[in-house]
């Protein structure tokens, strides 16, 4: 089975069009969002729900006001500042809470509770190119990282379920613990960048957080006739790095077009960009399967 | 005041509407980048910077003098940054989230604090404006202990200089994303008129009103897609304070690493006039 994760790095390069692009293209695939923060790839897929779970995960801290003696042990100890006191009474705040337990324990009075967190819901679904599966966590909840690893699980038993060979997911921007949690154990890392000073510099960082993680990366460079001359950079960095440019794609219109008919790029009647994408698509299902096939061999050895 | 600059989807604009902000602010300004997983704000505001300094967290070490393996430690670990396996205890400092725990209950005193590198910050001077950025260390997971550390700066910098302070947040809407804009006095959502931007910007929405700043919108990117965005601010009551209309020009200007404000006349008179607008919904939010 070969898994290939869609990152950028900054956000808004176009993840999410060209991921949705692709689904269209994949033959055998399971698509995946792992951008369960914002994620967008149902926009264009339209999913309907076959199954849906909720996510909890981590705990969060209540105090009881009937039994707190506002001896501020919590407040002293917390070192999140999500203990608010004001005047004798003390509450939690949820958004600061980390979950960690402290007050919980030294609470000389036992009026700290500890209740599972419901952050946010998973689900399967199907659509018009396969089988889906994503999530949306709950605005201000952590545990991406956690919720992105059962994501990929879940599409790893789905695929062997359905005799699949192929996971396609669409990653989250930045380079932390979602990011990071999509990255372990994937064959290809597609990152797709433009030539800005922001993309260049997004770039270098995403992509050296795949070397941390022995992840081999391509690179789309979006919006490539934007400036010449970072082009020119950004071409330079992937030479340097090892770093095969699949595709270089012109800004077009049509993608925000095809966005608001709520349909990918190759659906879209007579356009430029989808034989591009057919190229990009087969260079990127071949270098999966190579990376697949090489380790493959070495854990037969 | 504290002006955070957020957006829910990732590059609808907000390092452009923060950089412009920070180069037509009337007060002193420290321009903040919170966006610490892929800071960029400093790509275009071209701060000179003092040298970076490391930013860590407390870990737990083990002293294997003091250390019975009793396994209180472990067993209290909400994160499993320690494990006790067979006659052994293992610390996973990645996973630790730095509560403090197992050092307050080891009861031999055999846990002593160590430290984990997050990241560094960085501050200096853009032009007559202070600067201030957190970047993640490659590899590292958690952010929000390192935007806690910057914004530690930021108050000991904004109690000295008694001016305000733009920041430009990381995209998104949990916990990084909440940690940047908690305690500012207004949050400025850009947005562009897609239905992905669309879709965001809900999520930001209810994400930030619990807060309690006022909220007002940028539309970035005007003239492109639909205008779903702005029959929602209306319903919603969201000040829509600039429409940017969608220009080759911006876009190449952006790509060039200039500042949007300082690219014609007209462009900086429409961020003065966001600039007066915040300025405005802030007094009036201190009055109310």
């Amino acid at each position: 089975m070969h898994e290939i994760v869609v990152i950028s790095g900054k956000g808004g390069t176009g993840k999410t069009s060209l991921t949705g692009a692709f689904a269209s293209l994949a033959r055998n695939a399971i698509l995946c969002d792992l951008d369960v923060d914002a994620p967008d790839l149902h926009i264009l897929l339209a999913p309907e729900y076959v199954r849906e779970e909720a996510f909890i995960s981590g705990f969060e801290a209540h105090i009881d006001p009937g039994a707190c003696t506002g001896c501020a042990v919590c407040a002293d100890m917390c070192r999140y500042g999500a203990v608010v006191v004001s005047g004798q009474k003390y509450t939690i705040d949820a958004l600061r809470c980390e979950g960690c337990g402290v007050c919980v324990r030294f609470c000389p009075a036992q009026a700290v509770s500890f209740t599972p967190r419901h952050c946010g819901q998973r689900y399967i679904s199907s659509t018009r190119f396969g089988t889906m599966v994503h999530a949306q966590l709950f605005p201000g909840q952590e545990n991406s990282g956690r919720l992105v690893s059962l994501l990929r699980r879940e599409a790893r038993d789905t695929a062997k379920a359905e005799g699949r060979d192929l996971i396609l997911c669409d990653g989250a921007p930045g380079i932390g613990c979602p990011v990071i949690s999509s990255l372990s154990g994937t064959h290809l890392a597609v990152i797709v960048t433009e030539p800005t000073p922001s993309g260049r510099h997004d770039l270098d960082r995403v992509g050296r957080l795949c070397e941390h993680f022995r992840v081999k990366v391509a690179v789309i460079v979006n919006k490539y006739d934007l400036n010449q001359d970072e082009e020119g950079r950004i071409q330079a960095l992937c030479r340097e790095r090892g770093y095969e440019i699949v595709a270089r794609l012109p800004h077009d219109p049509i993608v925000t077009g095809a966005m608001v008919a709520r349909k990918v790029v190759t659906e879209m009647p007579e356009n430029p960009l989808s034989a591009l994408l057919v190229q990009a698509w087969s260079r990127i299902e071949g270098l999966a399967r190579a990376v697949g096939a090489s380790q493959g061999a070495s854990l037969s050895l | 005041m504290i002006v955070s600059v957020a957006s829910g989807k990732g590059g609808t604009g907000k390092t452009t509407v923060a950089a412009s902000l920070v180069s037509v602010w009337s007060r002193p300004v420290a321009a903040v980048d919170l966006d610490v997983e892929e800071p960029n704000l400093h790509l275009f505001l071209k701060p000179d910077l003092a040298g970076p300094e490391p930013v860590y967290m407390e870990i737990p070490v083990v002293d294997w003098g003091k250390c019975t393996l009793c396994g209180a430690c472990s067993d209290f670990c909400q994160f499993k940054a320690i494990a006790l396996l067979g006659a052994s205890l293992h610390v996973f400092p990645d996973m630790c989230h730095g509560c403090g725990g197992c050092l307050a209950l080891c009861p031999e005193q055999a846990l002593t604090p160590g430290q984990r590198q997050l990241g560094e910050v960085e501050a200096g001077m853009a032009g007559t404006a202070d600067f201030l950025m957190g970047r993640l260390r490659v590899g590292e997971a958690m952010s929000p202990p390192l935007m806690r550390a910057v914004k530690q700066r930021l108050g000991r910098l904004l109690a000295t200089s008694g001016g305000d302070a733009v920041i430009d947040s990381p995209p998104g809407v949990s916990c990084p994303a909440v940690t940047a804009v908690m305690d500012s006095d207004f949050i400025l959502l850009v947005t562009e008129p897609t239905p992905f931007g669309f879709h965001d910007f809900r999520l930001a929405v209810e994400a930030f009103s619990p807060l309690g700043a006022p909220l007002g919108a940028v539309i970035n990117r005007a003239g492109e897609g639909d205008l779903t965005v702005q029959a929602y601010c209306r319903e919603r009551g969201i000040p829509i304070l600039a429409e940017i209309l969608f220009s080759r020009a911006i876009a190449e200007g952006y790509a060039r690493g200039r500042v949007v404000a300082d690219l014609s006349p007209e462009l900086r008179a429409l961020f003065e006039s966001l600039r007066d607008s915040i300025q405005a919904a802030v007094r009036e939010a201190a009055h109310a």
